[in-house]
C-alpha cells in the first residue's frame, strides 16, 4: 500500500511525557534532525522546576515544542498540530493546546488504572469520546520495543526506557525526516555501552517500520526546505549564543574572558559552557552567592578582562548593588539576566519580560545602565557581542535581557565566518599617560569613557570605589557642584551611546494605522501577528527595539508616522509605561502573565480590537 | 647578599612610595595610624614591584585603607571586598593583592566570601582589623563584641555570642592564620612579611584599638605592663613561653592547654611546642583566645603549604589547551550538527 504524502507549509509538534521519560532528548533529536533538512525552525522546552516530580503526575510532566516550516519561522508555534502523549497525565496538561482536529501519539500501554487516576482521568480517554474530534494514534509503545529487544541483553527497564526513541521514530516516519542523523548521534552519545545504542536504534527503527507498515497511518507530512539565506547553519540554543558572543567578542578585543557566576535557572547554561572553554582561557570563576559573582567580575574588570556575570531574575536583585558600584567607578561588565517568572523565586523554569524596569531603574540613585534585549535564540549571539563592545568602548556595565524561552529555545543560526567579525579596539593607558599631576582615572576621551588603566602599569596607580569621585582627579569628593557635574557625566555618557545605532527599521509600511512595538523574544509571535494582519489587509507594521537604554533617537519621528501603538510584551506593561514618558502619548498594551509567551493569535486579536 | 636584599636594591622602594599626598583622615590616636604606617614599612622590603600591589576594601573605618596607601586600591562595597579581590587575583595573578576588612565588613555582611576565599585558598592577603565594635556607624556592637558589651544598639549588654575570627579562619581551613597587635610594630610587620610570602589566602587578624567606641578593649595585651602577663607569641618550633620573667608556659592537659609556672615542677622541655603546620596547634591556641585562665596567642597561628585556586585554574587553563589545542572561533562555531544552505 502506498500512502498518501501531505504537502504542509508549517507544523508544530509538541512532545509530553513524564519527567523520565526523555521527551527533551527527544525533541532535541526531532530538532536537529528538521534542522538539517533545511527547515527553518523555532524549538522550546517547557519543562517543571522540580527535578523528578513524583512519576505519573501533572506536575512531573516535561515537554519540549517546536515549530517547522518552508518558509521563516519566528516562534516555537501557538498550538500544536501533533501531540506525542506518553503518560496520561501528559495527555492532561496538553490536551487543551492541541489544534482541533491536531493528531496525538500516545503509549497505550501508560494508560493504566493507576496513572489514569494519578492524572485525573476518570475513565481511559483513549477508549471513551473525549477525544472525539482529535486523530488518535494510540500505540502500545512499551509493549512494542518489548518485542523488537526481546534478544537484548538489557534489562527490563533499560528495554522500557527507549519508548521515546519508538515514538521519534513513528514521528520521523510522519514527517518524513531522516533516521541517519539520530543513529549516528546515538552512537556517539552511547560509544561506551553500544548495547544501548543499538537498542536505541532499533527502538526508533521499529517507530519508524511501525508508521510505514501498519494502516493505522494513512497519510505522511512533508515540510519542504525553507528559503533561508545562504550559508552554513547550525542549530543554536539562546544560552549558547551568549556564549559564543561573549567568547567571540574576549577574542576580537584580545582581551581574556572572566565570568563569575552562580547558578540559577534558567541561566546555568552560559556558565557550564563557558566551564567548557578554558582553552579560550576563559576563566569561570563559580561563586559562593550572586554577589560574589558580579564583585568578582568587577574586579576581573579592573584587573583588564572582559568581565560577565550571567544569572536570572533574583539573582539580579542581588547583584543590584555592585551593578551601581560598576557604573561609578565605570568599569566595563557584561551583565546577562536570562529572565524568568517572577516576583521572588517566582517560575523559575516559565518565561516572563518583567525585569525591564529592573535593568533600566533598579538600583539607588541616579545610576544609568545601557541595556539591550535580545529577540530570538540567534540574536543573542549578537547582542551579547554588542553588549561587550560598548561595555568596553565606555566603560560601563551593560544589561543584556534574555529570558528562559530564549535561552533554553533554540532555532537555526546561520554560522558567521570569525574574519568578518570586526575587532574590538581597546586600549589601556601605559605609564605615559601619568603627567606631572599624576595619573588622571576620570579625565575622559571623546567618547566620555574614562581610561581603563590596569593594575600592573608602573606610574599608574590610583585608587576607585564606591564612593564619589572628584572629576577628572578621582579622588573621594562629596562636593556638590562636583556630583552634579558627575550625575551629568554618567547620564550623558549612556545617552550618547545612542549616536552610534543604526536608524530604526519598520517592518513594513513606514506610516499607517498602527505599530505595533516589541522588544525582547515578542518579536517572533509579534511578527507572526503582523504579517497575517497585514495579509488581511490591515494597516500594521512592526517596530523592535533591541536597545531599551537609550532609546534610539529616532523613536518620536518613527512612531509619529502612526495613528496608533499597540506594545505587546509578557509583563504589566513596562516599556509601554517607559514610551509613555518618552513619547508622551496613549499606547495600547497587550499584557500576559502565564509564564508563557505571547501566542502570535493573541497578537492578532488585539490588532483586530484596535483596527476594527 | 641574600636574594631577596639583591631584589630589594633593584627595586628601590622607600616607606614614602607607599604615602600618597592626601591626608589620612582616621580619629586621632586610632589603632589603624599603626597599621598603616608599618605596612607602609613592610613593603618596600618585599619582592614586589609598586605597581604591582593592589589593596582592596569594604566598607568601614578600616576599608578606607586603600586611600592611604599610593598603589592601586579598591574601595568595594560592604563585605564584598574578597570576591572583588578575588576577580583580581584571578584577572592578573600576577598582582599582590591585599583586602583590608574589620570586624563588621569581614565577618558580619561579608562572612560567606570571608570564608569561601579562605577555603578556596586563593593567593591573597586578607588584614582584618578586629576592633570589637562598629565604628563608622558609631558605635554598635559587632559580631566580635563581646557578650554583655553596652552600646548604643545594646543599651542592656549584647545578646549575641561573638565570633573567634581566627577560628572562623581554620574552620574555613585557612593555610595561613596570623594574629597581630596595632601596637606591636614586629609582629605586624612579621605578619605582614609571611603573609605575602605565603602561597595561598592568608589570613592576618589584627586587634586594634577603637578609641573613640571601644577604648581598652584589648588594654590587657595592649599596655606594656600587662602585656606580658597576658600575651603569648608563639614561634614555630618553639616552647610555649610567657610572662614578665619568661616564667611561664602552656602545656596540655587532659586535650586543653593549661598555664604552669616554670620551676621544680615544670620544666621548658614539658611545655607545648609551637608547631604552625599542626592544626591540633592551631586548635589549642584559637581555645585560648577567650580563656580568661590563659593568655591571647598572637604570631603566626598556622602556615601550611596547600595548592592555590589561582594556581589550579590557570594549570588547568594550560593543560586544556595542551589537549585541544589553542581555541578557535570557527571551530567553535561550527561544533554540532552544521547543514549549508546553498
Amino acid at each position: 500500500m502506498t500512502k498518501k504524502v501531505t504537502r504542509v507549509n508549517e507544523a508544530t509538534i509538541r512532545f509530553a511525557g513524564d519527567s523520565g521519560d526523555g521527551m527533551q532528548l527527544t525533541g532535541t533529536r526531532f530538532t536537529e534532525a528538521t534542522a538539517i533538512l533545511g527547515n527553518d525552525l523555532k524549538a522550546i522546552p517547557n519543562y517543571p522546576s522540580e527535578i523528578r516530580a513524583p512519576t505519573g503526575t501533572l506536575a512531573g510532566v516535561s515537554a519540549f515544542q517546536l515549530m517547522f516550516g518552508s518558509s521563516r519561522v519566528f516562534t516555537p508555534g501557538d498550538l500544536p498540530d501533533t501531540l506525542v502523549a506518553m503518560n496520561p497525565a501528559a495527555l492532561k496538561v496538553h490536551l487543551k493546546d492541541l489544534k482541533k482536529g491536531g493528531s496525538i501519539l500516545a503509549n497505550a500501554n501508560a494508560f493504566t488504572d493507576k496513572n489514569l487516576k494519578m492524572a485525573g482521568w476518570e475513565s481511559n480517554p483513549l477508549e471513551d469520546d473525549t477525544l472525539a474530534g482529535y486523530t488518535v494514534f494510540s500505540i502500545e509503545m512499551s509493549k512494542l520495543v518489548g518485542i523488537a529487544l526481546e534478544e537484548s541483553d538489557l534489562t527490563k527497564k533499560e528495554i522500557e526506557r527507549t519508548k521515546n526513541m519508538f515514538a521519534l521514530g513513528v514521528l520521523f516516519w510522519m514527517y518524513n525526516r531522516p533516521l541517519e542523523p539520530t543513529e549516528a548521534w546515538l552512537k556517539k552519545k552511547f560509544a561506551k555501552i553500544p548495547s544501548v545504542a543499538e537498542a536505541n536504534i532499533i527502538a526508533m527503527r521499529t517507530g519508524f517500520n511501525y508508521g510505514e507498515t501498519t494502516e493505522i497511518f494513512t497519510t505522511s507530512y512533508s515540510v519542504e526546505k525553507a528559503e533561508l539565506p545562504k550559508g552554513k547553519y547550525r542549530n543554536i540554543t539562546g544560552n549558547e549564543a551568549v556564549t559564543y558572543g561573549l567568547v567571540a567578542a574576549a577574542q576580537k578585543s584580545g582581551k581574556e574572558l572572566f565570568l563569575g557566576s552562580y547558578p540559577i535557572t534558567p541561566a546555568s547554561e552560559i556558565l557550564h559552557n563557558m566551564s567548557n572553554l578554558r582553552n579560550f582561557k576563559v576563566k569561570t570563576f563559580q561563586a559562593e552567592d550572586e554577589i560574589a559573582g558580579i564583585a568578582s567580575a568587577i574586579g576581573a574588570a579592573y584587573a583588564g578582562d572582559l568581565a560577565v556575570t550571567t544569572t536570572s531574575g533574583p539573582g539580579m536583585a542581588l547583584k543590584t548593588e555592585s551593578i551601581g558600584l560598576a557604573v561609578t567607578t565605570e568599569l566595563p561588565l557584561v551583565i546577562v539576566n536570562v529572565q524568568r517568572g517572577g516576583p521572588s523565586t517566582g517560575m523559575p523554569t516559565k518565561m516572563e519580560q518583567a525585569d525591564l524596569f529592573q535593568a533600566i531603574m533598579g538600583r539607588n540613585g541616579e545610576t544609568p545602565v545601557p541595556v539591550l534585549a535580545a529577540m530570538d535564540p540567534a540574536d543573542c549571539f549578537e547582542c551579547a557581542f554588542e553588549a561587550a563592545r560598548v561595555a568596553m568602548k565606555y566603560m560601563t556595565p551593560v544589561i543584556l535581557l534574555s529570558d528562559g524561552y530564549l535561552g533554553q529555545g533554540s532555532g537555526p543560526w546561520k554560522i558567521p565566518n570569525p574574519d568578518d567579525i570586526p575587532e574590538i579596539e581597546i586600549s589601556h593607558p601605559d605609564t605615559s599617560a601619568a603627567g606631572e599631576e599624576g595619573f588622571m582615572p576620570y579625565q575622559r576621551d571623546e567618547k566620555e569613557a574614562r581610561p581603563w588603566a590596569i593594575p600592573g602599569t608602573p606610574g599608574l596607580e590610583h585608587r576607585i570605589g564606591g564612593l564619589e569621585k572628584e572629576n577628572i582627579t578621582g579622588m573621594v569628593s562629596q562636593d556638590p557642584e562636583n556630583h552634579q557635574i558627575m550625575s551629568d557625566l554618567r547620564a550623558r555618557k549612556v545617552r550618547n551611546i545612542a549616536k552610534e545605532f543604526d536608524p530604526l527599521e519598520v517592518y513594513g509600511e513606514k506610516q499607517g494605522k498602527l505599530l505595533v512595538i516589541t522588544w525582547g523574544s515578542s518579536h517572533g509571535s509579534a511578527h507572526v501577528a503582523v504579517d497575517r494582519s497585514h495579509k488581511a489587509g490591515k494597516s500594521v507594521s512592526q517596530l523592535h527595539l533591541r536597545w531599551l537604554n537609550p532609546l534610539p533617537s529616532d523613536l518620536k519621528s518613527v512612531t509619529d508616522n502612526f495613528d496608533e501603538l499597540l506594545i505587546p510584551e509578557v509583563n504589566m506593561g513596562q516599556l509601554a509605561l517607559l514610551l509613555k514618558a518618552e513619547l508622551i502619548r496613549p499606547i495600547h498594551q497587550l499584557n500576559k502573565m502565564k509564564g508563557e509567551p505571547l501566542r502570535a493569535s493573541e497578537i492578532e486579536t488585539k490588532i483586530d480590537e484596535i483596527l476594527g | 647578599m641574600s636574594e631577596t636584599t639583591k631584589q630589594v636594591e633593584t627595586l628601590h622602594l622607600t616607606r614614602k612610595d607607599f604615602v600618597p599626598d592626601n591626608d589620612v583622615r582616621w580619629c586621632p590616636g586610632c589603632g589603624d595610624y599603626s597599621i598603616l604606617a608599618n605596612m607602609q614599612k613592610t613593603l618596600p622590603s618585599l619582592e614586589v614591584e609598586k605597581e604591582k600591589y593592589v589593596f582592596v576594601s569594604g566598607i568601614g573605618c578600616s576599608s578606607r585603607f586603600p586611600y592611604y596607601m599610593d598603589t592601586y586600591g579598591f574601595h568595594g562595597i560592604h563585605g564584598r571586598a574578597p570576591a572583588i579581590a578575588s576577580g583580581v587575583k584571578l584577572a592578573n595573578p600576577d598582582l599582590s593583592v591585599w583586602i583590608i576588612t574589620g570586624d563588621g565588613d569581614g565577618l558580619s555582611i561579608g562572612g560567606n566570601h570571608l570564608i569561601h576565599v579562605l577555603r578556596r585558598n586563593i593567593d591573597v592577603n586578607i588584614m582584618l582589623f578586629n576592633n570589637r565594635i562598629y565604628g563608622l556607624t558609631k558605635g554598635q556592637y559587632s559580631p566580635t563584641s563581646m557578650l554583655g558589651k553596652k552600646t548604643k544598639s545594646s543599651p542592656f549588654g549584647s545578646i549575641d555570642r561573638p565570633f573567634n575570627p581566627s577560628a572562623v579562619a581554620a574552620g574555613s581551613n585557612a593555610t595561613f592564620i596570623a594574629r597581630a597587635l596595632d601596637v606591636d610594630a614586629r609582629g605586624l610587620q612579621e605578619s605582614i612579611k609571611r603573609s605575602q610570602d605565603h602561597k595561598g589566602a592568608s589570613f592576618i587578624e589584627v586587634y586594634q584599638n577603637c578609641i573613640i567606641f571601644n577604648d581598652g578593649e584589648f588594654a590587657d595585651v595592649e599596655n606594656k605592663s600587662t602585656r606580658p602577663d597576658n600575651a603569648l607569641f608563639v614561634v614555630h618550633g618553639e616552647p610555649m613561653i610567657f610572662g614578665k620573667e619568661n616564667n611561664k608556659g602552656i602545656v596540655v592537659d587532659n586535650h586543653h592547654p593549661k598555664v604552669v609556672e616554670l620551676g621544680d615542677k615544670w620544666k621548658v622541655k614539658d611545655l607545648l611546642v609551637h608547631d604552625e603546620t599542626n592544626m591540633h596547634i592551631t586548635n589549642l591556641l584559637l581555645e585560648m583566645t577567650f580563656d580568661p585562665e590563659t593568655p591571647t596567642p598572637f604570631g603566626i597561628l598556622r602556615a601550611v603549604d596547600q595548592p592555590t585556586y589561582d594556581d589550579l585554574l590557570h594549570s588547568q587553563i594550560d593543560q586544556v589547551t595542551e589537549l585541544r589545542g589553542e581555541g578557535n572561533l570557527k571551530d567553535l562555531f561550527n561544533s554540532g550538527d552544521v547543514w549549508e544552505v546553498k
